[in-house]
């Protein structure tokens, strides 16, 4: 079963696997984490804002978004990003940003659906009095918000959206159908330009799971810390 | 916004010969429909078993179905696919490998195998979920009336966990038809697929890709509302009731 099994080729393509591939993965996951929280937080402050004409197109984009599979959001994006450029620049042909960047913008976008529904979760799980007595204090939307409610309402969330992130690092392998050279991609080249399919997507997929699996613990113990401190 | 806009695209002669892009696109909705079924029978079958397992107060079962559920839960499903349908026809026996590749449809088959057991783990942590919420005393009290571990489950608390778990169930079974998406790495002609080949004969991209998004948006709407009417027919009077609202999105 393992007889002609070649442990030479993952050996020379370490470096390619990692420096280039697991390079990207990683950059994508945090570029898209750090953005998907922060337009994610923006949305679910839209829709919780009480502002019907504001809310209801935010709950349709994170609907929208929920409801269509991230491929097909993937070739969306990248179709869709260098025409949505042209007409933010007002240049005269649509803007080629490249499929890195595009895959970029959209798990950006994609996620801060989902980040949307773990921070409007968080927020609505801060007591109602806090924000009232917080206003009584005469202080401003924006004050209340920035000091009082977000800051708990992230901490309270903070397992949650890094199991979110978790799940982000699994999907980022889905820009393999842009052809762009991430994890899966560098190994996925390799195995084909050297025909050593089985030996490439099994060392794939255990980078995957050990990766997964220590920051699935990770996450857990974190929990269970901040449990005791509240 | 130099785009040409064309709509009636869909309702010309695709490449194919035989039908219109538009026919093409909804072909493509039944793969994808077919893969999500059969997939979900699947995970809902191997899910629950793994699900029990773990609830089970048998050590080692309990650790064999929670080691299951990280390993499905851990690599991504891409990865699941390629290994379903580059690597294992491989490391089986050469007569088994040589039939796998020539089975037709392998494509469809693979998909299934693939979001069916990466399903089922996810079906297993609902399960395991909706177990161990009921409360303590209903297993022991079914087991103090003479009932045996597999009887205890049968009728007390699997029949209970299965509705309290119903609405994560209905975004897991949405999940699943999104994810059949994924297949079409591997060849398989569903929706996505069918909308990108479409793009790539006629040019119209954002037709192609607006009527796919429209027919996964009435899928998700339709398998929501006949979900709703299930937790709905199945509630408890008294007990869970139209209670948990459904978070099914």
């Amino acid at each position: 079963m393992f007889a002609n099994f070649d442990f030479d080729v993952i050996v020379r393509s370490l470096p390619y696997m990692f420096y280039v591939g697991m390079t990207f993965t990683l950059t994508l996951t945090v570029a898209a984490t750090v953005g998907g929280i922060l337009v994610g937080t923006a949305l679910a402050l839209t829709r919780l804002s009480g502002f019907r004409l504001l809310a209801l197109p935010a709950t349709g984009y994170v609907n929208l978004m929920r409801s269509v599979p991230l491929v097909l959001m993937i070739f969306w994006f990248y179709f869709l990003v260098p025409y949505i450029g042209q007409w933010l620049t007002g240049a005269a042909a649509p803007i080629q940003v490249g499929p890195n960047w595009s895959s970029v913008i959209t798990f950006t976008l994609f996620e801060a659906a989902y980040f949307s529904e773990i921070m409007r979760a968080g927020i609505q799980s801060i007591p109602r009095g806090q924000v009232a007595a917080a206003q009584a204090l005469g202080m401003t939307y924006p004050t209340v918000m920035g000091y009082i409610v977000l800051p708990q309402a992230f901490r309270n969330m903070v397992p949650v959206l890094l199991t979110q992130t978790i799940i982000l690092f699994q999907d980022t392998s889905l820009v393999y159908v842009l052809s762009i050279t991430d994890f899966l991609g560098a190994a996925s080249k390799v195995a084909q330009r050297d025909g050593r399919l089985v030996e490439m997507y099994l060392f794939a997929a255990i980078v995957y799971f050990i990766i997964s699996l220590a920051a699935s613990r990770g996450v857990r113990a974190l929990q269970q810390r901040i449990a005791v401190i509240r | 916004m130099n785009y040409h806009w064309n709509w009636g695209i869909l309702f010309e002669l695709s490449p194919d010969g035989g039908h219109t892009y538009l026919q093409t696109l909804l072909l493509g909705a039944c793969w994808t429909l077919a893969t999500a079924l059969a997939a979900w029978v699947m995970a809902l079958a191997l899910g629950s078993l793994i699900g029990v397992l773990r609830t089970v107060p048998v050590g080692w079962l309990a650790r064999f179905a929670a080691g299951y559920v990280e390993l499905f839960r851990n690599i991504p499903l891409l990865v699941q696919m390629f290994l379903w349908y580059f690597v294992v026809p491989e490391l089986v026996p050469r007569a088994i490998g040589t039939w796998l590749k020539q089975v037709p449809d392998a494509s469809f088959y693979t998909a299934v195998v693939a979001l069916g057991f990466y399903t089922s783990a996810r079906v297993a942590e609902q399960v395991r979920a909706g177990i161990t919420s009921l409360p303590r005393g209903q297993r022991l009290a079914s087991l103090a009336l003479g009932l045996t571990l597999p009887q205890a489950y049968r009728y007390v608390l699997l029949p209970m966990a299965y509705r309290i778990i119903l609405p994560p169930l209905t975004s897991e079974f949405l999940n699943v038809i999104k994810n059949s998406a994924v297949a079409l790495t591997i060849g398989l002609m569903e929706l996505t697929a069918r909308a990108r080949a479409m793009q790539e004969f006629s040019f119209q991209v954002f037709e192609a890709f607006t009527a796919a998004t429209v027919i996964y948006i009435l899928i998700n709407i339709a398998v929501t509302f006949a979900m709703r009417r299930v937790e709905r027919k199945v509630a408890v009077p008294g007990y869970i009731g139209a209670q948990p609202r459904a978070v099914a999105r």
